[in-house]
C-alpha cells in the first residue's frame, strides 16, 4: 500500500527523515510510533504530497509520489497534525466544501455523504454550531469526519484520538477496527504507545529520523523465554529451582530454561504457594523505550 | 474548486463589510460636498469632486478616485494576501491539497475569487455614488444650459449622458486592472509567508514606496516603470477625444507586474513544502 526508499528529508542544515523504508501491506492496521520531533509529521506530510523529499521515493497504491498525487490522494483520507475547518461555518458545511473542492463524487450525493461521515464520527445531531464553538473533542471527530467523507482505501491519521475523552478514544478506536475489516487500510502515526498497542498489528519505530524497527506486533511482544513467578514462599521458590533464577524483584522471580507448565508442576510439587505464574512478555513501552532516545522536546544543557 | 472559493468568499461577512466601507466613503464625502455647495477648486482635493456640483452622473467617477489612492488598494491587499497565507494559518490548505486538490487549481481558484470581489467592489462603489450622486448633486435649473443631460468634459467639450456611462465603464475595468496588480502582489506574499497581514501590509509597503518614488525627482529614471504610475490616467477616460497614451502605458506596465508576480507565485507554491 505505502513503499517508501531511502527516504531523506532536510529542512536546511537540519535532517528530519533520513533513508527512511516503509512497507505498509494492505490491510494492515499500522502503527508509527516515535518520540516527539523524531520526523513523523514530515514523513506523513511526505506520504501526501504537501512536503517533497530531498531523496528518496515514495509509492503509494503502486503510483508513484508526488507525480501522481491527484490520482493517489483522492483514494487517501488524512487527519495531519490536529484537525482544521473554516471557524465561522458549522461542521456541515465545512464538510460540504471540501467535498466540492476536490475530484469524483456527484453533487447529488453531497448531503448523503456528509450526512455518512458525520454519522460514522458520532456528530450525526450537531445542527448548525459554527465549528469556532466546538469542543476540541468535536472538532476533533469533525477531522476524522472529513478524513473519512470520501470513502478512501487508505487512511493516514496524525494523533486521531487527541483531545478525545476515554470514552470517545475506545468509540474512533471500534470506528478504526470496524473500517479496517471493511478493507481500508490504517496507518497510524501517533507517540501514545498504549492507542497503537491496542489497534494496530504492525508497528514501525522511528527515533530522530531514523528508522529503528519495523515489525509486526505479535513478534515484538513474543515470550523472551523468561517464566515470571510471583509467591509469598519466593525464598522457597529461589531455593528449589536453584541456579535458573535470572532475576529477582521482591516476591516476584525471573525464571529462565523451563517452561510455565513444567515449572507450575515442580513448585507445586515442592508445596510452594503461588499467586501468579506466567511467561514474560515485553511490553511495547518496553521495547520502544529500549530502541529510542529521548524525544527532542527534552533540552539539556 | 472556483464555485468552492466564490463561495466562501461570498459567505465571509470580512468581504460585506468592506465593500459597504468603500461604498460609505465617496457617500460621507458627497454629503459634505452637496450639504455646503463647496467643491475643492479645480486641481485640489480628489480629482472630479470639482465638477460633480454641476452633475451627478460624475459622480461614480469622483468615487472612485477617492477610493483608488487608499482604500481600495488595503481591502485588496487584505483579500489577497489572506488568499493562501489565511488558509495555511488556519491549518486548512493541507487538507485542501490532499482532498486533492491542485496547487496550480487552488491559485487559479483563489485568484478568481479575489478578482471576483474586485469587480464587485469598484462595481458596487461606482453604482452606490451613481445613485447618491443624481440626487445630491441635481442640477441648479439657473445655470442649466440647454442641453441638461451633458456635461463638460476637462477638455471642455460637452459629454452626453450615454457617452458618460460608456466612460464609466472603462474606468471601472482600468481601475479594476490596476488593482490586479496589487492583488498580484498580495497574492505573491501571500505564498511565500502564513501571516496574511504580512502579506497584505507588504503589498501596501511596495504601493507606498512606488507612491514615493513616482513623486521623487531624483527617481525620475525609474518612474516609467513603476507600478502605480499610471494609476490616475483613467481621469484621461473624461478628456474629448480620450487621450489613449498614458492609459495604454499604465495597461501595458500593469500587465507585465501582473504576469511576472502570478508566475512567481506559481513557481513559489507549486516547489513549497506546506509544513503549515
Amino acid at each position: 500500500m505505502i513503499v517508501t526508499a531511502g527516504l531523506t528529508k532536510r529542512f536546511g542544515r537540519v535532517t528530519a527523515v533520513e533513508d527512511l523504508s516503509l512497507q505498509v501491506r494492505e490491510g494492515d492496521r499500522y502503527g508509527f510510533l516515535g518520540p516527539n520531533g523524531s520526523g513523523k509529521t514530515t514523513t506523513v506530510r511526505m506520504l501526501l504530497g504537501l512536503v517533497f523529499a530531498t531523496s528518496g521515493g515514495i509509492e503509494v497504491m503502486g503510483k508513484p509520489l508526488p507525480r501522481r498525487a491527484t490520482e493517489v490522494l483522492a483514494e487517501v483520507g488524512a487527519l495531519i497534525e490536529g484537525p482544521a475547518a473554516y471557524g465561522h461555518l458549522s461542521g456541515r458545511t465545512n464538510l460540504a466544501l471540501l467535498d466540492a473542492a476536490g475530484p469524483g463524487g456527484r453533487r447529488r450525493t453531497r448531503r448523503a455523504r456528509v450526512d455518512a461521515a458525520l454519522e460514522q464520527v458520532g456528530l450525526a445531531g450537531i445542527g448548525r454550531r459554527p465549528v469556532r464553538a466546538y469542543s476540541l473533542g468535536m472538532r476533533q471527530r469533525l477531522g476524522l469526519a472529513a478524513a473519512l467523507i470520501r470513502s478512501p482505501r487508505l487512511l493516514i491519521l496524525d494523533e486521531p484520538t487527541n483531545g478525545l475523552d476515554p470514552q470517545g478514544i475506545h468509540e474512533i478506536r471500534e470506528l478504526l477496527l470496524e473500517l479496517n475489516q471493511g478493507g481500508t487500510t490504517v496507518f497510524l502515526s501517533s507517540h501514545l504507545l498504549a492507542e497503537v498497542e491496542a489497534l494496530c498489528t504492525r508497528v514501525a519505530v522511528l527515533d530522530r529520523g531514523r528508522l529503528v524497527v519495523q515489525e509486526d506486533l505479535a513478534t515484538l511482544q513474543a515470550p523472551t523465554g523468561l517464566v515470571v513467578v510471583r509467591s509469598p514462599d519466593a525464598d522457597l521458590v529461589a531455593r528449589t529451582l536453584d541456579g535458573r533464577v535470572a532475576r529477582r524483584d521482591g516476591d516476584r522471580l525471573f525464571v529462565r530454561d523451563v517452561g510455565p507448565a513444567e515449572l507450575a508442576d515442580r513448585l507445586v510439587a515442592a508445596g510452594v504457594r503461588l499467586h501468579e505464574l506466567y511467561p514474560e512478555r515485553r511490553t511495547l513501552e518496553e521495547v520502544v523505550l529500549a530502541l529510542t532516545g529521548t524525544g527532542s522536546d527534552r533540552v539539556q544543557p | 474548486m472556483i464555485r468552492v472559493e466564490l463561495a466562501k468568499v461570498l459567505r465571509r461577512p470580512r468581504t460585506w463589510i468592506a465593500i459597504f466601507l468603500l461604498c460609505l466613503l465617496p457617500v460621507i464625502v458627497g454629503v459634505f460636498v452637496a450639504l455646503t455647495d463647496i467643491a475643492p477648486r479645480p486641481g485640489e482635493g480628489p480629482a472630479f469632486l470639482s465638477a460633480v456640483l454641476g452633475n451627478g452622473a460624475l459622480f461614480p467617477a469622483a468615487a472612485l478616485g477617492i477610493v483608488l489612492p487608499l482604500f481600495l488598494p488595503v481591502a485588496v491587499a487584505v483579500v489577497a494576501g489572506d488568499a493562501v497565507a489565511g488558509e495555511s494559518s488556519a491549518g486548512t490548505l493541507r487538507y485542501l491539497l490532499v482532498r486533492p486538490v491542485g496547487r496550480t487549481r487552488l491559485l487559479v481558484a483563489k485568484l478568481t475569487a479575489v478578482l471576483a470581489f474586485l469587480l464587485t467592489a469598484v462595481t458596487a462603489v461606482a453604482l452606490t455614488a451613481y445613485v447618491v450622486g443624481v440626487r445630491l448633486f441635481v442640477p441648479d435649473p439657473a445655470n442649466v444650459n440647454a442641453s441638461t443631460a451633458a456635461v463638460a468634459s476637462l477638455s471642455g467639450t460637452s459629454l452626453t449622458g450615454q457617452q458618460i456611462l460608456l466612460r464609466t465603464a472603462y474606468v471601472i475595468f482600468y481601475i479594476s486592472w490596476s488593482m490586479l496588480g496589487v492583488a498580484s502582489v498580495a497574492l505573491f506574499l501571500s505564498t511565500v509567508t502564513d501571516s496574511s497581514l504580512g502579506a497584505a501590509l507588504g503589498a501596501l509597503a511596495v504601493l507606498v514606496l512606488s507612491q514615493v518614488l513616482v513623486t521623487l525627482d531624483a527617481a525620475s529614471s525609474v518612474k516609467a516603470y513603476l507600478p502605480t504610475r499610471y494609476w490616475l490616467a483613467w481621469v484621461d477616460f473624461f478628456r474629448e477625444p480620450i487621450l489613449w497614451r498614458d492609459i495604454q502605458r499604465g495597461t501595458l506596465v500593469q500587465g507585465v507586474y501582473v504576469a511576472v508576480l502570478l508566475a512567481m507565485t506559481w513557481a513559489n507554491f507549486m516547489t513549497k513544502d506546506v509544513t503549515s
